[in-house]
């Protein structure tokens, strides 16, 4: 069987397994529910979620080491990943091949050139990694103030060093590595008397707004399986879905431009592979530099790294299509680099690496302006129950939308802005959509995020049973009656609905009957017959009070409730 | 592998080692931060507690001093007491909890009295203090509120240096059994930590570190979300003053603000009562200075509550208070408003009402220096 054939057999086998994950994350116990499917197994073979989510707090989740698999394959192989596991990489690749079908050879390498504007995606990795260290970085810059006789040794140490090396005018090599190193050193200790870093910079976890695995995951979750879930049984709803599904389609629509623009341009975790296959020991080449140049090895080269010229291995996705398209068995995937020679690096300059992290870091702090986290904080905020405190929620949630799917009330919704523009798409509570509330019995969100961002709750701790007794059920908001609005107290109108609805036993919602007297209400009776009292006074109007409505009250007997 | 050129054979192995090396580096961290439980139901941060800064050796102690002089009534009340060096001793580091709430002149009484802060300044440093701090977290923003009651010119003046409090100058703390409950209840860590940069050297004696002097109400050492202070007030001061205990507090009833508080607002709201108060007893400073106001002690639920835990006792007389007269009595003398360049005729001091009574529970102040670490 040839490569190719294994590789189109591998990235459907993915897809097929990544779309059955989706579609069984559904509460149940039959084969086709959740019962112990490894539904999150892809999102936990994404490193970019198990580095996010170590960067902001310093330890990676149970299942998340499962990316330690494809980073260690990855730093063997290339990106393997990219162009044979990804889900979405698959469907870029479908969509691309059907744009460019009908399409000329001299069309279709044009459109497989390498392009500068590739190095992009690496820019959007450093400032999303940028923005989850702030956490990291105030408490790096806060050990001068707490062991200052080490943090002043540090500063005048990197003090020395740095004069010494700017004296000595070095100008390339180790050597100005070293000073560079020793004059950022200076500075962030000097930073670290000076100012209070734990309040100008914090992080915030936004990898997965354009990391690949939980994008496809949220649209297929939220968008595709919605729309057939509303054919074959209730319908389901998602408030934000629209915002999801515009993202997800024009990644999609862009293949027909360029195709795996998303892949080449955009995404981060391919801009991570990019950089973990740095070191390959095996990597895609051509044997000799000189060929007849026919560039059938760019016809349909996924990665757009230039298999024919200098190929760039950080681009590469390992898509194998230049090793069966070249008729003369040139390129080959192998221990030596390409005769034709390699570009060394993704091309990052020194300066952009440096704007992309002072834009990721300086955006978190410029974002919590906001307030969303202190004063201006949103109570219509309501996380899912066992969602972790609002600063580290944040800085675990992959907006996957895993939660949302499995919820079978529908009542996790992904947030458009309720929660500040960094909590785009994460889980908030809805009970407008959601069709039953959050089911007292029902622990699934939890159990299914893949980040612990809502924390996976018995169910004894969510209703505060047993040995959670003492710290009672799990809260989630705080309700309480609104008399300006509630029927009884505003409107005079009976309404128990709340009551009734409240699924706890003993309720914890009671109601007391009140009796008012309405004007003109108070009658007197003339005459008593077996079954039927005989009132004075005007006849009553048909229709303005029910059963239970009006009640009869001997005038020299106490009110009635009247407290 | 076979490969012809050496060359390409040494690149490979060299890649090949340092893609080993990049493995080993990861799978280390990756295993080493591995966190197979997750997050626990609480992430609590470190909570602080603050230490007991009363003096046991003095027990409990009050005098009453009448007199329209807050700087000479204070002086006799501190006399009657034993005087300030009972308190102070030499090298001590004291907090003053003044009460700073509100962005007004001092004319209007709504917040401690310069001339008392400064007055108690002058006398901690006279008797030795190696520091005096006066703070208070305030209603309206901490520079104005400082800035306008002339608080911190006249301590300054006097010598004492105030610590303004930021948000991140607030660390959780907890009481057992509390309605402050953690995370809500915040104290100072501005003096938590001056406590620790202040911590004895070998050789001192800590026990002459532990003076407290106090003022004010103890709400002005809470940061978080005010507004759940007011909820269920009473139990909220009573554990406040589990909270808190000083090493002594100063009533100022010089002037009372009988109506309107605790802002105040108008001249009209106040009333001469010339009285001032030091004690080692809080509770028993608030009983009297509830006679100020025309109450009773019973009648603030708090007092009841505190003195039934055993912080102090509601029978101020119990504790036999030195009483005295100096100074003749005036109703009012002459005043300058510094800002505005009037001249009214003003006695001004310490604002009673009810609510704001409320505030000052525990006219306390603070303890700044030393104690338990």
């Amino acid at each position: 069987m040839k490569i190719v054939t294994v590789r189109r057999i591998a990235q459907i086998f993915f897809f097929a397994l990544f779309a059955w994950f989706c579609v069984v994350t559904t509460v149940g116990d039959r084969w086709w529910q959740l019962r112990g499917w490894p539904v999150n197994w892809l999102l936990q073979l994404d490193p970019l979620v198990a580095l996010g989510t170590l960067l902001t707090t310093k330890t990676i989740y149970a299942g998340l080491l499962w990316a330690l698999a494809t980073v260690v394959l990855t730093i063997l192989l290339g990106r393997f990943f990219c162009g044979w596991v990804c889900p979405f990489g698959a469907l870029h690749q479908f969509i691309g091949w059907l744009g460019r079908r009908r399409k000329k050879h001299a069309e279709r390498v044009a459109m497989n050139q390498y392009r500068n504007g590739q190095v992009i995606k690496y820019y959007i990795l450093i400032a999303m990694l940028a923005a989850a260290s702030g956490g990291l970085l105030a408490e790096v810059l806060r050990w001068p103030r707490e062991k200052p006789v080490v943090g002043l040794v540090v500063l005048a140490a990197s003090l020395i060093l740095t004069l010494w090396f700017a004296t000595r005018k070095v100008v390339s090599g180790w050597k100005q590595t070293a000073e560079w190193f020793a004059g950022l050193l200076f500075i962030g200790t000097a930073l670290g008397f000076l100012v209070r870093p734990e309040v100008m910079v914090a992080s915030s976890l936004q990898t997965g707004l354009l990391d690949p695995i939980p994008l496809i995951h949220r649209s297929m979750n939220l968008v595709i399986l919605a729309a057939f879930d509303g054919v074959a049984t209730a319908s389901r709803f998602y408030v934000a879905a629209w915002s999801i599904a515009a993202v997800f389609f024009a990644a999609l629509l862009l293949n027909l431009w360029i195709p795996r623009f998303y892949c080449r341009f955009i995404c981060p975790l391919g801009a991570l592979f990019g950089v973990l296959a740095h070191w390959t020991p095996w990597r895609i080449g051509k044997r000799q530099g000189e060929c007849s140049g026919c560039e059938l090895c760019e016809n349909n080269c996924e990665g757009a790294c230039d298999p024919f010229g200098k190929i760039h291995p950080h681009e590469c996705l390992l898509c194998m299509n230049c090793l069966r398209a070249c008729r003369q068995a040139q390129m080959t995937y192998g221990p030596n680099r390409s005769a034709a020679g390699e570009v060394p690096s993704p091309g990052l300059t020194r300066r952009g690496f440096l704007t992309a992290a002072v834009s990721g870091l300086a955006a978190v702090p410029v974002v919590r302006l906001a307030g969303s986290l202190n004063q201006n904080w949103n109570p219509g905020v309501v996380r899912p129950p066992g969602a972790l405190a609002e600063e580290d929620f944040l800085s675990r949630c992959i907006k996957c939308g895993q939660c949302m799917r499995v919820c079978p009330t529908n009542i996790i919704q992904p947030a458009t802005l309720e929660a500040g523009l960094e909590g785009l798409w994460t889980p908030l509570l809805n009970f407008r959509v959601g069709t039953s509330g959050c089911q007292l019995n029902c622990i699934a969100c939890g159990n299914v995020c893949p980040t612990s961002a809502i924390r996976p709750l018995s169910l004894d701790e969510k209703l505060g049973r047993g040995k959670f007794e003492p710290s009672g059920p799990v809260r989630m908001g705080t309700a309480f009656v609104d008399r300006g609005r509630c029927l009884p107290w505003a409107m005079d109108v009976p309404c128990i609905v709340c009551q009734e609805n409240c699924p706890v036993s003993p309720k914890a919602i009671y109601v007391r009957e009140e009796f008012q007297v309405v004007r003109d209400g108070a009658r007197t009776i003339t005459a008593v017959a077996a079954d039927s009292l005989t009132l004075d006074g005007a006849a009553l109007r048909p229709g303005t009070l029910g059963t239970g409505d009006y009640f009869v009250r001997l005038e020299t007997a106490p009110p009635v409730n009247a407290g | 592998v076979s490969q012809s050129n050496p060359l390409d054979r040494r690149d490979f192995l060299l890649r090949a080692a340092k893609a080993g090396a990049a493995i080993v580096a990861a799978g280390g961290a990756g295993l080493w931060l591995h966190d197979r439980k997750g997050p626990s139901a609480n992430i609590v941060s470190e909570t602080v507690s603050l230490p007991d800064f009363s003096l046991p050796s003095t027990g409990p102690k009050m005098s009453i001093i009448t007199g329209a002089d807050r700087v000479k009534t204070v002086n006799r009340a501190l006399a009657a007491l034993g005087g300030i060096e009972r308190f102070i001793k030499s090298g001590d580091r004291v907090v003053l909890k003044v009460n700073a709430a509100f962005a007004s002149p001092a004319a209007l009484s709504a917040t401690s009295h310069p001339d008392l802060v400064a007055e108690v300044t002058r006398l901690c440093l006279r008797a030795g203090a190696a520091s005096v701090i006066v703070t208070d977290n305030p209603i309206n923003d901490p520079p104005s509120c400082f800035s306008l009651t002339g608080i911190a010119r006249a301590a300054e003046a006097a010598g004492a240096k105030i610590a303004l409090p930021t948000p991140s100058s607030f660390k959780p703390t907890t009481l057992a059994d509390a309605t402050l409950d953690q995370g809500l209840a915040v104290v100072d860590r501005a003096v938590s930590r001056r406590d620790q940069a202040h911590r004895p050297r070998a050789g001192q004696e800590p026990q002459s570190q532990r003076r407290v002097l106090t003022m004010k109400n103890w709400y002005g050492l809470l940061g978080g979300r005010r507004n759940v202070f007011h909820q269920d007030i009473n139990t909220i001061i009573f554990e406040l003053a589990r909270l808190v205990r000083p090493t002594l507090v100063i009533l100022d009833g010089t002037t009372t603000m009988m109506t309107n508080g605790p802002t105040g607002g108008s001249l009209d709201d106040l009333k001469a009562t010339n009285t001032m108060i030091a004690s080692t007893d809080a509770v028993a400073a608030d009983a009297f200075g509830a006679t100020l106001l025309g109450k009773t002690a019973a009648s603030l639920p708090f007092i009841g509550k505190a003195a039934a835990a055993g912080l102090g006792t509601a029978d101020f007389e119990s504790l036999n208070p030195a009483r005295d007269h100096v100074d003749k009595m005036r109703k009012h003398r002459t005043f300058n408003i510094q800002h505005s360049g009037l001249t009214c005729q003003t006695s001004m001091d310490w604002a009673l009402n009810v609510e704001c009574w409320v505030l000052n529970v525990v006219p306390g102040d603070f303890p700044t220096t030393g104690g338990a670490p």
